[in-house]
């Protein structure tokens, strides 16, 4: 049976990901593992003493924390998958152009990377969410609840990335992504306190980005807590950047690399 | 025979800029066929848009009998191409590189597993197939790229400045192991401004500047229409040159000054030379040799190809 050339670009990033995978693992697994331990149960008995449960649905702040979390590393997972190993297979070692030589099109490697990406979505975030159940942040069907709505936040922001990564001419557009968008996006949309203690003109921002909607979602699919607007709106969201942004991205990759 | 590459007024601009002016070539199955020109004469943007992944502006251009805008995706599957840069993975073992990219050609685990050591001998690599790109030498890398290119056994391949930037050493090397593809009747087109590499492989070259071709034919076909059998280089002791223009004019069919000597084109440089001697005229330094494609070039377009 012949394999679809997505498939095939997908396979290739599976391959390259052998030589960086070791590097990964603090980013992937260990990273988001000390956020859950120093915030949800460090910082977390503290805020539980302090009779804050009622603005976490009379659950423990780690409960409360994880399904977000879980949410956010797929936003960071994301991102990683999105910006600099493209921008080296389009400008530094040039092995999206290398592809074109062959039958494949701008939209299979396209394709293949959003495939690539929900990959690494799913193993990330399957993992991760084990290791919060090990510390009692999840029942096993909150954990699958969580990762599906992480899985829609993060296919969110690997579109959206791929596209911005596809118009970029150098670096500096990448750092500034993370400084700028990823890191303030982390710690601001609801992640770590809901956004109601944010100041009330700062909370439509938060309504803009992606990674606010994956949290609401998260945690009232995992956890129960009911969503700011109807959960339709949210998935409408999500859906609408992964669109919005697979659609710059096929054709900032055609304009990119087809001259 | 029907030519498996086309060109008829064949267009590329970028913006305000013509890469390529209108150039009329075709290519036939079994032929070694060269672009020779200077840098930014417009080889490369040719050889991309024979390998149908830069869109023609104007004109005509079939590859296989095969249109590049329409059927893109079928022309790349019969292609093998070495780009100019290496585009290797260098992180990744040797033959991953191999694997990765037959891959994209859909070719199976077990066609490849079969395909990949012949290859790497054939590219003098099988001992080096565990080793990461990034510990290759140039050399070594550039005929990793060939044996890429070959991994989907292609009808033709395109190799865009094969040996640009190698020790003389690995140009021989690599000129080896194209003159064995040559050998085994492959069709190949090469892109270079190396006049002596043009004259070594290929069968057949147009000289390309500014996006034109000016001239096309055999290597040897070629030095003979525009150029004589050997040139004699001198360098003149100061006012000699003025003073013995009658007798240059004389013992030379054509001549090129340039700034620090002049060109004498001559059926017999040394000749040449001894008459220029015997009439007083002894120069500061004198160089016979045989003509080349360089002097072709010089003589088409002014200018030498590589300033």
């Amino acid at each position: 049976m012949a394999v679809p050339a997505s498939v095939r670009f997908m396979e290739a990033q599976l391959l390259a990901y052998k030589r960086v995978w070791k590097g990964s693992l603090f980013t992937s697994f260990i990273m988001p593992t000390l956020y859950l331990l120093a915030m949800g149960v460090g910082l977390g008995s503290l805020v539980d003493s302090g009779g804050g449960s009622p603005a976490f649905g009379n659950l423990s702040y780690l409960q409360w924390l994880a399904p977000g979390l879980v949410a956010a590393t797929a936003m960071q997972t994301s991102a990683g998958e999105a910006s600099f190993p493209v921008m080296a297979g389009i400008k530094w070692q040039k092995t999206y152009h290398l592809a074109l030589n062959s039958p494949l099109s701008p939209t299979n490697l396209v394709t293949g990377l959003m495939g690539w990406v929900i990959v690494r979505l799913l193993t990330v975030t399957v993992v991760f969410a084990g290791i919060a159940s090990l510390f009692g942040a999840f029942t096993p069907l909150a954990a699958l609840m969580a990762i599906l709505a992480a899985l829609l936040t993060g296919l969110s922001f690997g579109a959206l990335i791929l596209a911005f990564t596809s118009r970029l001419e150098d670096e500096t557009g990448l750092s500034m992504l993370f400084r700028f968008g990823i890191v303030p996006l982390f710690l601001f949309s609801g992640t770590f306190f809901p956004i109601s203690q944010l100041p009330i003109v700062l909370r439509p921002v938060a309504y803009g980005t992606p990674l606010w909607h994956g949290v609401e979602l998260a945690r009232s699919w995992a956890i129960g807590i009911p969503t700011t607007f109807p959960a339709w709106i949210h998935i409408l969201a999500l859906a609408g950047f992964t669109v919005l942004g697979l659609s710059i991205a096929r054709w900032g990759f055609q304009k990119r690399l087809i001259t | 025979m029907e030519p498996l590459v086309s060109a008829s007024n064949l267009t590329k601009r970028f913006g305000d800029f013509t890469a390529v002016d209108g150039v009329d070539f075709e290519i036939t199955k079994g032929e070694v066929f060269g672009f020779l020109g200077p840098n930014g004469a417009g080889k490369s943007s040719t050889m991309r848009m024979i390998g149908a992944v830069s869109p023609i502006t104007a004109g005509n251009l079939t590859v296989f009998g095969l249109d590049p805008a329409r059927d893109g995706a079928k022309i790349r599957s019969r292609l093998g191409v070495v780009p100019q840069e290496n585009m290797l993975d260098e992180e990744l073992r040797v033959e991953d590189n191999l694997y990765i990219y037959g891959r994209y050609f859909d070719m199976s685990r077990r066609e490849l597993r079969q395909k990949i050591p012949g290859l790497l001998e054939f590219s003098q690599l099988l001992e080096k197939r565990e080793s990461k790109v990034e510990a290759l030498s140039g050399g070594m890398k550039r005929r990793l790229s060939i044996a890429r290119s070959l991994i989907s056994s292609p009808e033709l391949v395109l190799l865009d400045e094969p040996t640009t930037g190698l020790d003389p050493q690995a140009r021989h090397v690599l000129w080896e192991k194209l003159y064995e593809l040559k050998s085994q009747g492959a069709t190949l087109i090469i892109t270079t401004h190396y006049m002596d590499e043009a004259e070594q492989l290929c069968d057949r070259l147009v000289v390309m500047d500014n996006g034109k071709i000016v001239a096309e034919g055999s290597p040897q076909g070629l030095i003979k229409e525009h150029a004589t059998r050997e040139v004699l280089e001198v360098r003149f002791r100061e006012g000699d040159r003025e003073a013995a223009a009658p007798l240059l004019d004389r013992v030379s069919v054509r001549l090129d000054d340039l700034a620090d000597r002049t060109l004498l084109y001559v059926e017999n440089a040394d000749a040449a030379l001894s008459a220029l001697t015997e009439a007083g005229y002894s120069p500061l330094s004198s160089l016979p040799r045989r003509s080349s494609l360089e002097d072709v070039f010089l003589r088409l377009t002014g200018r030498r190809l590589i300033d």
